[in-house]
């Protein structure tokens, strides 16, 4: 029998604690994918946030450090520069990535800190239970914005690879979704694309995963990814933000 | 006396704090124990500039120096805030180009000396508080010459080692006067 | 660790610790520009990349406490250090790496307080650094060196044992001790005694299991077993590193308790009380945590009443009356606000204490 599909040997074998139809498990796949093609697994250090993705530190299975919540790009910059050959990667949902660590996102990227950053924007805080996330889109309803995101009140979202692209220690950012195959696809290129940035030194890199949270959003896992393509995608245009790498490939669109 | 608690003060740029370290270190030449602690405020240029130093036989306690036996000042107002807490017995440095002293008290030592105006006259701007320190070597022999020649050589940068002699020039300056 | 036959050397408190962490082994170090601790940053911007260490200037302390905690998951030795307000950020970083167990040397140069307070000298965050520096049940090494060649030493001693028991390790100074020069010499430090670190997060190149550094655990039992492992440890901690320094302790009738820069200019009130016949004496503890608790009893069989000496409005009182259970009076001098205590006046102090035992 032809072995056609395998768990990637950097997931550790068990059971993943995320709810049905949340696309966390999809992402960590393809994460621990590049890791198993690159051959790193025994040089990278993951850092878990705090969030839904918490317990990420069980499920890789190279070298784990669970951060403080926001402080991953802190930690992570500990890490790299103590051990400047392996890899290093944050797993960072919105609430700590654009919320409570926004300084240390925005700092580690303009340092061009040589890290890659798995940035997994599903527009609300999904461990505590569904709040409004600084990602969240304007006249969405959560449990802290239960009359729809006012931006006269709550301000706008934050568009993070927009954002962070600004920033000349940025090497590589990239935004995709994972709400189909061809974008699942371009998802796991993009990570591959990242954590090569990181392998030949070119400074600081990220991947903004737009991911669904049925449970949160009240929808059916089939009816959360429609959400996603007709709500986020516009409002967050999937592409190349930056790549440094590549001249006249800077511009979205 | 072997043992001093010394107090520089003036503006920051007048070297209050160079010449602490030299006596800091012309006392550590000799094998005394020396301690120096700065003021220090946000005040980076022109604000008032102290320094205590305290030159010791035996272990220091306070480095703090509130009731100084030398006093240096470099100012009007440090002169004014200091000149009461001079120990019975203590001497008090004032550079007269820049200070008007009218001090009532008879029991410590006042000396007066145009530094600031000598320093000008002999080419020596900016070593106005070296030769006072040369009179207060003079007045109070808190070390020997030689130990603040060597001093001086520790404290100056290597990018200014050719500004040694003119120190030396400074500190002669002051014992004459 | 031998003292070296160099010559001393006249040098800042701050940069003495800095350059004992670099003697130490510590390459690494993340830090936050403040009044009065900035000279360790500078130092460090000066030295690290001379001796192919890291020095980063974090864009918060929140940001350089957490590159302390990966570095420190990565296994090296690594630093920082800050002032009173700056040391208070560092909160949430210093619960998570006692959580993590994990080894660092965090420098404290006390300005007054609280708020923004000021930045001249105090004591006031004993009780922070003692018994609340972040949430949760845990301690940390704090040790309070009163001389800057103790800075030195302590600051060797420092990393050695937050690698020996992996705890974070605290240096309490305060803002005179930190910009105080004094004569110094660098003891000859031996660098093959740093245990290996099986532990750490650095890559596990397919010859272990994969390590996790974490301080998560959603299990109460499971939690409340590790919190009390850890306590395990500081009941070791507790039992073997606590020191003190005494002076004139076995006759005197006042023992002075004092700590940091304030056991220098208490000492100097203790010799002018002993040339009027009084008879004091002086406990420095030089740790903090762990208190040491057995000194200050065994003072207590001979002494009729202890002072605490403090740079705050009296926070060390507390541990004093805990560790002779209230069996002598305990009286507090002290300075806050950035006011240091003087001889005179705790001699002053000492003279009215004589006075109530006649």
């Amino acid at each position: 029998m032809t072995v056609v599909y395998e768990k990637p040997q950097a997931l550790n074998d068990m059971v993943m604690h995320y709810c049905p139809g949340c696309t966390h498990g999809i992402i960590h796949k393809l994460v621990a994918e590049v890791i198993d093609e690159m051959d790193i697994e025994g040089e990278t250090i993951g850092i878990a946030p705090v969030g839904c993705a918490v317990m990420a530190y069980e499920y890789f299975k190279c070298d784990m450090i669970e951060s403080p919540h926001g402080r991953a790009p802190a930690l992570a910059t500990g890490v790299k520069r103590s051990l400047p050959e392996n890899f290093v990667f944050t797993y960072q949902g919105d609430g700590d990535l654009a919320a409570i660590g926004a300084a240390e996102i925005v700092h580690a990227a303009t340092r061009g800190e040589k890290i890659t950053v798995i940035f997994v924007n599903n527009a609300i805080y999904g461990m505590t239970g569904g709040q409004m996330a600084p990602t969240t889109l304007p006249g969405q309803i959560t449990q802290t914005s239960p009359y729809g995101r006012n931006v006269e009140t709550e301000g706008f979202p934050i568009h993070v690879c927009e954002m962070l692209s600004t920033l000349d220690g940025t090497a590589y950012a990239e935004r995709v979704a994972v709400n189909s195959i061809p974008n699942i696809r371009k998802a796991k290129k993009a990570i591959r694309r990242a954590f090569e940035a990181q392998k030949n030194k070119e400074g600081f890199s990220i991947v903004e995963i737009l991911s669904t949270c049925p449970t949160n959003w009240g929808l059916s896992p089939v009816d959360a990814l429609g959400w996603l393509e007709e709500n986020m995608i516009p409002y967050y245009p999937l592409g190349v933000y930056k790549d440094k790498s590549a001249e006249g490939n800077q511009e979205v669109k | 006396m072997t043992n001093y608690n010394i107090l520089l003060a003036g503006f920051g740029g007048q070297g209050i704090l160079f010449s602490g370290k030299v006596m800091a270190n012309a006392g550590l030449v000799e094998g005394k124990e020396v301690s120096w602690l700065p003021s220090y405020g946000p005040e980076m240029r022109g604000g008032t500039a102290n320094c205590s130093v305290c030159l010791s036989e035996r272990a220091i306690g306070s480095p703090l120096v509130t009731t100084p036996d030398i006093l240096v000042v470099m100012n009007q107002p440090s002169y004014e805030k200091y000149i009461d807490a001079v120990v019975p017995g203590g001497k008090v440095f004032i550079d007269s180009t820049l200070i008007q002293a009218n001090c009532e008290r008879t029991d410590i030592d006042i000396y007066e000396i145009p530094a600031t105006q000598m320093a000008k006259q002999q080419d020596m701007s900016g070593l106005a508080n070296i030769i006072l320190m040369g009179k207060v070597l003079k007045e109070t022999g808190f070390a020997a010459t030689e130990s603040v020649e060597a001093a001086i050589r520790k404290c100056v940068s290597a990018r200014k080692a050719h500004l040694v002699d003119v120190n030396m020039q400074a500190i002669q300056l002051g014992m004459n006067c | 660790m031998t003292e070296k036959q160099a010559e001393r050397v006249l040098m800042k408190g701050n940069e003495a610790m800095a350059e004992a962490a670099i003697q130490a082994g510590c390459r690494h170090f993340f830090g936050y520009p403040i009044t009065p601790s900035t000279e360790i940053a500078a130092y460090m911007s000066k030295r690290m990349p001379k001796v192919g260490g890291t020095y980063l200037q974090a864009e918060s302390e929140v940001a350089a406490i957490n590159m302390v905690l990966g570095a420190a998951a990565a296994g090296v030795r690594v630093m920082t250090g800050s002032s009173s307000p700056g040391i208070s950020l560092k909160s949430e970083g210093v619960s998570y790496l006692a959580g993590c167990d994990l080894p660092c040397v965090i420098i404290n140069v006390q300005r007054g307080g609280p708020g923004l307070g000021g930045i001249q000298p105090s004591q006031a965050d004993y009780w922070q650094a003692t018994k609340a520096w972040g949430h949760g049940d845990f301690q940390i090494l704090v040790y309070a060196p009163s001389t800057v060649q103790e800075m030195v030493n302590l600051m060797m001693e420092a990393f050695d044992k937050a690698d020996e028991y992996r705890i974070p390790a605290l240096m309490l100074v305060d803002g005179l001790l930190g910009q105080m020069m004094e004569p110094i010499a660098f003891p000859e430090k031996d660098l093959s005694t740093i245990p290996a670190k099986p532990w750490a997060t650095n890559g596990h190149k397919h010859k272990r299991e994969h390590n996790i550094v974490n301080s998560l655990c959603l299990k109460p039992d499971e939690l409340e077993q590790q919190v009390i492992a850890r306590f395990a440890r500081y009941d070791i901690i507790k039992a073997k590193e606590a020191q003190a320094e005494e002076y004139l302790v076995d006759d005197a009738d006042i023992v002075l308790v004092a700590f940091g820069a304030t056991a220098r200019t208490t000492r100097s009130a203790i010799d002018m009380a002993r040339e009027k016949d009084i008879k004091a004496g002086m406990i420095r503890p030089i740790t903090l945590w762990p208190f040491p608790e057995k000194v200050i009893q065994k003072a207590a069989n001979t002494a009729q009443c202890f002072l605490s000496v403090e740079m705050s409005m009296g926070q060390m009182i507390d541990d004093i009356k805990l560790a002779i259970n209230c069996t002598k009076p305990v009286h507090f001098y002290g300075r806050t606000g950035g006011m240091v205590p003087m001889p005179v006046d705790i001699l002053g102090k000492i003279e009215e204490l004589a006075r109530g035992l006649k």
